[in-house]
Formats: structure tokens, C-alpha cells, sequence
């Protein structure tokens, strides 16, 4: 029974959530600047949540996150720019944008999901700049340097509710396959692969299907930005960008969905709050950032935590 | 009837012959111990067991089927699970998943009803659990299920990964020093908890092990090696009063 009961909790936060921002907005509570925040925050938790998959449970860094967004984006602003009724256009752009980013991130990932660790991290680093390149020079289709320009708005505060529900499934879906069998594998692989291979696990396979899916989300996320912004220049892709999304899912500690959406929030509005003390925006940001990553790895938290096993393990018994 | 049939396998390192013209032949159903001095290449021949290394020559017959070749997940698939002399639990999971990932081949669903939660993989999970719970009990782990495996205690650890290779549903088990670091009492408990699994779970056993007290009590068969190759095979009174084994362990 206690199952369900934190399957209720979730369920009344998302939609608490939904109706509080539907509520806040439709009365006039939020000041514009809020209201421009609504889509990069969803925007932001799709692409952490994803990168959680692979960075969290797969236990692989990938500083390439950027990348997929970009060819999500530009993939979907051209059905976007198709001229198609929004009502198609838009679901359309998504699914495209996620396929292109996921057959990339399959093309990609077979070589480079054979190395590890750093040397991982340095050949999607890599690979993120490459990309970036190519849409500066493929100037006949993206518009180069001076950006592909006037992208319909379609994913402005006024279709919240679509992209909130994309961002929910990108959250259950990622928890789902979490608790699952291939999600058990994709663990198995972060924690000890010779050992995962040995109880019968394909390592390549799954750690190619954790990538795909993570990229395909990350291009569902590019779209959600296009159609937000409007006008996409390849500068706004580069590493910043994958670094930004990396710093939500280390925050929210790794391998933790809540977090991550927490972090994605957080580091979403933070910088925008801040504007007011434009002098010292930067100080209080990077204060904010040091004192999260000291409590992820204070003795406190480890503290609460053991006591927390400690009150499961009583009760098991 | 021979479960495994081990013919002329080598491999080099380099210069180093780890193993040379290794001739192993296991009884379904035997307990057999593998021992030999250290650097002999115990693991090595467990690493090529499994399909970690690929031999320089040889063969390596399961019930007829050639594994030579095999990736290590094909050969789990085959039958042949193992347990690491430095332990390899999935540390971050709970006891609970570490069996169940091992149950990933014998228990499946497609990759659909993990993102959807479908009756189908409810039904599995279901199953799953059952499973997985049965063998923890085997270990008296139960009321572990929820810990992390790196919480467990050492002994514990090492049972758990026991738990997790049987959990494959193995024919052949290779255990890799399961005693080290235990006390004598822990080796006591060890040694009928190895009985116990090789008749509830009807599973052929190969082990390493430095303990002569638990070798020469449970094992039926033994191989020794040293440097790479076969030194003596034989009943464990005969093998362990040889005197060329004796030299080999303990020097001239």
C-alpha cells in the first residue's frame, strides 16, 4: 500500500504544480521575466533528467549533451518552419527532432561508448564542437553563424501545457525504465561491468540503448528551445551548454531523478532571480552552487541517510 | 557424464605462458577444487572459463558446445557463472537487484513494458521477486533485501555474490576463493552452504581455493597447477600427500 501512496504524492505534485502555474499566469501573478521562465525551466529538466540516464545510472560522462539538443532543434525548427498547422507541426517537430538526435547519438555512440571515463568525456567534448562547426558552415539550411531566424514561437508559456506534458513523460519514462529490467542492466553496467558481462548483461548493447534514449530525449528538449527562442545560432550550443546541463545533474546528485529536476529548477530561475543584484549575481550563484555540493557530501547528509537504511532495515525485521 | 571438457588450452601474456596445455575434464554434478600456489594461473583458467580471455589455443567444451569465442554474456547464457576473488557486487544497488539483474536472462520483457509499467512487466517482476527472495533464502540474506550491497559485511558480500551467480541458473559455478578472508568459523558456514547449493540447485561446482582444511573437506576431484601447468590430478588424500605438490607449495 505504501507504494501507491508515494505514487499519489507524485501525482498531486505534478499536478499542484501545473495548476499553480496555470493559476499564477491566467491571474496575472507573475511578472513578465517569470512567465519568460516557464519553458526553460521544463526545457532544462528534460534535458537533465536525460542526461541523468547516461551521466547518473549508466554511470558514463558525456559532455556532448549539447550537441544532441542542437540537432533536435534545428532538425525541428525546419518542420517548425514547415508552414504546417501548429496542432501538427508541433508534435511532429518533436518526434523528428528526438529521432535525429537518437539516430546520431546510435551513429555516435558505437565507437564511443568502447572507451571510458575521461577518454569518453573527451571524444563527445569533441564531438559537440564538431558539431557546432558543421551547423556554422552548412549556411544554405541553418543559416550559419547569424542563426536560422524566424522560427514560429509555438513553445512560449501559452502552450505550457504541451511541453509540461512532454516533460512529465520524459520523467516517467526515465523512472519506469529506471525500475526495469534494462534500467537493472544499465546499473549493473555502472557499478561493475566485468561483472555485468559475466551474469550474462551485453554491455555495448545496453550502454548503446541508454545513450539512444538519453539523446533522443536531449532532441526532444533542442525542439522545446527552438520554438521558445525563435532563432537558434550555433554559439548557443557550444560546451557552456553541455557543462550547464552536467552541473544540474551533479547537483541533484548523481543517479537521482528528484534531484536533477530540483538542480534544473533551481539553476534555472537562480540566475534570472539574481539579475536584481546584477553586481554580485555571479558571487551569490557560485555560493549557491559550493554550499549544494557540500551538503551532497557532507557527513550530515550521510548521517540522515544511514538513519534512514537503519529505520528500513527495523522494519524489514 | 562430462559437463566440461577442457583440451590443450594456453594463452600467453607477452612472453609469459599463463596457462600451458591444460587438460580438465568435470563430472556433472562433482564438486572439484582447482588449487596451486600463487601466480599458478588459477584465474587465469577461470578468465578463459568465462570468455574474459581469448585463449592462444585449445578448446573449451560445455555439454559439447565450444565456448572458445563466445563473449562472456554468451557464455553466462550457456551456463557458466562465476564469483571474483576480489568481490564484484553491483555495490550501489540493493541486495534485491543485484539478483534480479542476474535474473536478466531468465526472466524477460521487451523494452516496451519497462518504459510503459505494463501488466506484463508487473507480472514478471512479480516473478522475479519470488525468485530472487528463494535464493536469497538459501543464503539467509532476506532480511538484507533492501541494503545497499556495499553495506553488507564482508562474509555477506561474499555469499550475496554467490547468490547473484546461481541467480543465472548456472550449470557449471566457478567460485573463486569464496573462503578468503574468513574466519575459520565463516569457512565452516561456507563449506555446508556450498553442499547445500550443489544439491538444491543441482549445479556442478569448480573452485580455487588456498584453505587445504576446506578443499580437502568438500572437494571430490582435484586439479593442481603451478606455472601454467597441470602438476597433479586426483582424489584430494592423493593429490594433497604428493610430494610434488608439497615442493610446489612449500619449496624443497
Amino acid at each position: 500500500m505504501k507504494k501507491y501512496g508515494k505514487q499519489i504524492l507524485y501525482m498531486v505534485i505534478a499536478v499542484g504544480a501545473y495548476a499553480a502555474v496555470m493559476l499564477l499566469v491566467n491571474m496575472g501573478l507573475l511578472s513578465r521575466q517569470m512567465t519568460s521562465l516557464i519553458i526553460p525551466v521544463c526545457m532544462n529538466i528534460i534535458l537533465a533528467v536525460s542526461l541523468c540516464l547516461v551521466v547518473g545510472f549508466l554511470g558514463e560522462l558525456s559532455l556532448g549533451h549539447a550537441a544532441f539538443m542542437s540537432i533536435g532543434a534545428y532538425s525541428g525548427a525546419l518542420v517548425l518552419k514547415s508552414g504546417l498547422p501548429v496542432v501538427v507541426s508541433l508534435p511532429l517537430a518533436v518526434l523528428v527532432g528526438g529521432c535525429c538526435a537518437a539516430v546520431l547519438g546510435f551513429v555516435v555512440g558505437i565507437p564511443v561508448l568502447r572507451l571510458k571515463g575521461d577518454y569518453l568525456a573527451i571524444v563527445t567534448l569533441a564531438f559537440g564542437e564538431i558539431i557546432k562547426s558543421v551547423f556554422n558552415a552548412a549556411t544554405p539550411i541553418t543559416g550559419g553563424a547569424g542563426g536560422m531566424k524566424k522560427i514560429p514561437a509555438v513553445t512560449t508559456y501559452k502552450n505550457f501545457t504541451f511541453v509540461y506534458i512532454l516533460m512529465l513523460l520524459v520523467i516517467l519514462l526515465v523512472s519506469y525504465l529506471v525500475n526495469s529490467r534494462h534500467g537493472r542492466a544499465i546499473c549493473a553496467i555502472r557499478d561493475n561491468y566485468i561483472a555485468a558481462e559475466t551474469i550474462g548483461i551485453k554491455v555495448s548493447r545496453f550502454k548503446t540503448m541508454a545513450f539512444v534514449i538519453s539523446a533522443f530525449m536531449a532532441g526532444m528538449g533542442g525542439v522545446i528551445y527552438a520554438g521558445n527562442i525563435g532563432i537558434l545560432k550555433p554559439v548557443n550550443f557550444d560546451y557552456n551548454t553541455s557543462i550547464e546541463i552536467l552541473v544540474m545533474v551533479v547537483l541533484g546528485g548523481m543517479g537521482n531523478i528528484t534531484g536533477s529536476i530540483i538542480a534544473a529548477l533551481l539553476l534555472t530561475v537562480l540566475p534570472e532571480m539574481l539579475r536584481g543584484l546584477s553586481n554580485y549575481r555571479m558571487l551569490v550563484y557560485a555560493v549557491v552552487l559550493i554550499a549544494m555540493m557540500l551538503f551532497n557530501n557532507s557527513p550530515m547528509k550521510r548521517i540522515l541517510v544511514e538513519k534512514k537504511n537503519m529505520r528500513q532495515a527495523a522494519k524489514i525485521q | 557424464m562430462t559437463l566440461l571438457e577442457v583440451k590443450n588450452l594456453g594463452i600467453s601474456f607477452g612472453g609469459l605462458r599463463a596457462v600451458d596445455g591444460l587438460n580438465m575434464s568435470i563430472e556433472k554434478g562433482a564438486l572439484v577444487g582447482l588449487i596451486g600456489p600463487n601466480g599458478a594461473g588459477k584465474t587465469t583458467v577461470f578468465n578463459l572459463l568465462t570468455g574474459m580471455y581469448l585463449p592462444s589455443g585449445g578448446s573449451i567444451k560445455l555439454e559439447g558446445t565450444e565456448l572458445v569465442g563466445k563473449s562472456p554474456a554468451r557464455i553466462s547464457q550457456e551456463g557458466v557463472a562465476r564469483t571474483f576473488q576480489n568481490i564484484r557486487l553491483f555495490s550501489q544497488m540493493t541486495v534485491m537487484d543485484n539478483v534480479k539483474a542476474a535474473l536478466h536472462n531468465k526472466i524477460k520483457y521487451n523494452l516496451a513494458a519497462s518504459f510503459l509499467h505494463t501488466p506484463e512487466y508487473r507480472r514478471k517482476e512479480r516473478e522475479m521477486n519470488e525468485r530472487a527472495r528463494e535464493i536469497l533464502q538459501v543464503f539467509e540474506l532476506e532480511q538484507y533485501v533492501d541494503y545497499k550491497a556495499s553495506n553488507l559485511p564482508y562474509g555477506k558480500q561474499r555469499k550475496l555474490e554467490i547468490a547473484r551467480a546461481l541467480a543465472t541458473d548456472p550449470k557449471l559455478l566457478l567460485l573463486d576463493e569464496p573462503a578468503a578472508g574468513m574466519n575459520p568459523n565463516e569457512t565452516a558456514e561456507l563449506m555446508e552452504t556450498i553442499e547445500l547449493i550443489r544439491e538444491k540447485f543441482g549445479v556442478t561446482i569448480l573452485l580455487i581455493e588456498h584453505d587445504m582444511k576446506l578443499v580437502g573437506g568438500i572437494c571430490e576431484y582435484l586439479y593442481v597447477l603451478n606455472f601454467g601447468t597441470e602438476l597433479a590430478h586426483g582424489l584430494p588424500e592423493e593429490v594433497l600427500n604428493d610430494p610434488q605438490v608439497i615442493t610446489a607449495y612449500l619449496g624443497e
